[in-house]
């Protein structure tokens, strides 16, 4: 993983979290802005995947689990669209909640992952 | 069979839990189906458990989006299930992690499981949420379900 490209992806979700939460409980419902942020994330976790891929091969390589890490990414990159399809199908603003319930939990895995990749505590 | 206000905000709060059984259902079965895979002689109890928590919240999961009387039992079931494996293992992750086959009480570590020291690892949503759920299903008698 690269840090600065993790900060952002972290940074990223959690403002589209914490934000979809907030307009969710405002009682919007989902709409571009929740969905492009969602989208956004998604992009991200993407680009993470092909940097994942590449990484190793250019001089940095993980230093934890590499099974671990991918673990986590495919279930990050997996949620989003589930979180996305949701507020579509239902368009409630608990689904913007929703959305923003996914953006947290990827901020969160993200820095597992930063953890898993560079960090190792024990 | 209109729905009042208070009970749309209450299904409403649902689809929320929902969503939440459902990260934490891939967080825990990610982790232990890794554990598993990785390093199962280190800590065979604890990984066993790890797995049978997984199912768990799997099972927690379908049973708070499916309608009709067993599915609300068997929710209730599993998420009291729940409640009690964090009390009681996230009790003997701190004073006896020996007794799970741990060498350190750490929530963060490479043997944590998403019951380890009541789910601090989680930001405690593993102690949080069953509670949530069990007051959520009180306010949800199969019937007022069906009128969805």
């Amino acid at each position: 993983m690269v840090e600065w490209f993790t900060w952002v992806q972290v940074a990223v979700a959690l403002i589209a979290g914490l934000g979809s939460v907030v307009l969710g409980l405002l009682g919007r419902t989902p709409d571009d802005l929740t969905l492009g942020a969602a989208l956004l994330v998604e992009v991200l976790l993407v680009v993470q995947l092909v940097v994942a891929i590449i990484a190793p091969g250019v001089g940095n390589p993980p230093t934890g689990n590499l099974l671990e890490f991918y673990v986590y990414l495919i279930s990050a990159i997996i949620i989003v669209p589930l979180a996305g399809f949701w507020a579509l199908i239902e368009r409630s603003r608990w689904s913007t909640v929703v959305l923003g319930v996914a953006g947290l939990a990827i901020a969160v895995m993200v820095y597992r992952m930063y953890q898993i990749w560079a960090v190792q505590v024990a | 069979m209109m729905p009042t206000t208070t009970s749309r905000r209450t299904l409403g709060i649902g689809r929320v839990l929902i969503a939440v059984y459902a990260v934490l259902a891939i967080a825990a079965t990610g982790r232990s189906a890794f554990q598993i895979a990785d390093r199962f002689d280190e800590a065979p109890v604890a990984f066993t458990l790890s797995a049978v928590s997984a199912v768990v919240y799997i099972l927690a999961t379908v049973a708070l989006i499916a309608p009709g009387e067993v599915w609300y039992r068997i929710a209730w079931v599993t998420i009291g299930f729940e409640l009690v494996g964090v009390l009681v293992i996230g009790t003997i992750s701190l004073f006896a992690p020996a007794l799970l086959g741990l060498d350190s009480p750490n929530p963060f570590g490479r043997e944590a499981t998403v019951w380890s020291a009541y789910g601090a690892g989680y930001l405690l949503v593993p102690l949080v949420l069953p509670v949530l759920g069990l007051l959520y299903l009180r306010g949800r008698r199969p019937r007022a379900a069906e009128a969805l």
